[in-house]
């Protein structure tokens, strides 16, 4: 396979997510407050889900927050790390996003929390998760969205250009809002719908949140970052710049993450579609009163 | 059921994850076999792992 032009290294993405499986229940605040998101969402459609995927599971935290008079009676949980996988309480499975090992039309409700954001194959994941649902199945993902970390991508980027006077990708890149919504259409969901919301954390210290990303296996996995060590110092100078750019009077800094939510669903005779254009028999010149106003 | 058996559920919606064809459960050697990719996947702790890298490949001659 053609790993060269890809912008995450999997490999990486899998390595961080193993290593930080153990620990992941002290660092998982941001998970479960896009997962209390989704299961909101879901707990608004009412509906029974009989067979679950959870796409990219983590150790599982997504099932605690999911109702369980939504009626999973098979709840199927896979992540590409097996130790994250191990950990969750259902019926587990290691499985890469990009090529998933589910039989056409297995599953009610497709949900993915804080995953897609590291997916190099973004079309084709969803067109192989749409597959996956049976019609009328239910598609519901939060991501990462490209506002995400903006603070800690300027002030890297400053720290790393003053002080060995180039930059290399830090931060991941995050998919645009309107882009996740093109995608799932091309991918052949029916009423795809795209939002996006904003969540501020707010730290005292600014290289804790550094260590927080790695507590939640965010680590930059970017296949260009920088193979050497980051320069002596680059760390330490961001967090001062971080401050200087950001701090609020209390000396707090802000760390933005850009919640994407995806809302779409397998195509079904039964679903609502627009009708055909220029099948309309009523004249709204009519209802509007022409040359009225 | 052990810990190392597959919950029958679960093997009733695996696929191969590179061709989406059928596998053959081989429970004593604890894989699911891809015979149209040529590969076997292992299960570990009861887990498929159903990863293209982590994938046995079989012997040509198969």
């Amino acid at each position: 396979m053609n790993r060269e032009f890809e912008i995450f290294d999997r490999r990486a993405v899998r390595a961080h997510r193993d290593r930080a499986a153990a620990g992941l229940g002290g660092y998982d605040f941001l998970f479960r407050a896009a997962a209390e998101g989704l299961a909101g969402r879901l707990a608004d459609i009412r509906r029974n889900f009989a067979a679950v995927l959870d796409l990219g599971c983590h150790d599982g935290f997504l099932a605690d927050c999911l109702e369980p008079d939504h009626g999973a009676e098979l709840l199927v949980q896979c992540d590409l790390s097996e130790a994250m996988a191990g950990r969750a309480p259902g019926r587990r499975v290691a499985a890469d996003e990009e090529l998933l090992p589910f039989a056409p039309m297995s599953f009610d409700l497709v949900i993915s929390c804080l995953t897609l954001h590291w997916v190099n194959d973004l079309p084709g994941c969803l067109v192989q998760a749409r597959r996956a649902l049976k019609p009328d199945g239910l598609f519901l993902a939060v991501m990462l969205g490209g506002g995400t970390l903006r603070e800690l991508r300027s002030a890297l980027l400053a720290a790393d250009t003053e002080l060995s006077g180039g930059a290399g990708p830090r931060v991941s890149p995050f998919a645009d809002v309107r882009d996740a919504g093109d995608l799932l259409g091309r991918a052949g969901f029916a009423l795809p719908v795209a939002d996006t919301a904003i969540l501020t954390v707010s730290y005292a210290e600014p290289l804790r949140l550094l260590s927080d990303l790695r507590g939640m296996g965010e680590a930059n996995s970017v296949a260009a970052r920088r193979r050497s060590f980051a320069r002596r110092g680059v760390f330490p100078r961001a967090a001062e710049l971080y401050r200087e750019m950001y701090a609020d009077a209390d000396g707090r800094v802000p760390a933005t993450f850009e919640m994407i939510t995806l809302t779409a669903w397998a195509p079904a005779d039964t679903q609502p579609k627009p009708l055909a254009r220029g099948s309309g028999e009523v004249s709204l010149t009519d209802i509007l009163g022409a040359g009225d106003g | 059921m052990t810990a190392d058996q597959v919950d029958p559920k679960l093997l009733e919606i695996l696929v191969c994850p590179l061709t989406k064809g059928p596998l053959r459960y081989d429970a004593e050697a604890r894989e699911l076999i891809s015979e149209q990719a040529g590969l076997a996947y292992p299960i570990r702790d009861g887990i498929p792992i159903m990863l293209v890298d982590e994938a046995r490949k079989l012997d040509g001659g198969d």
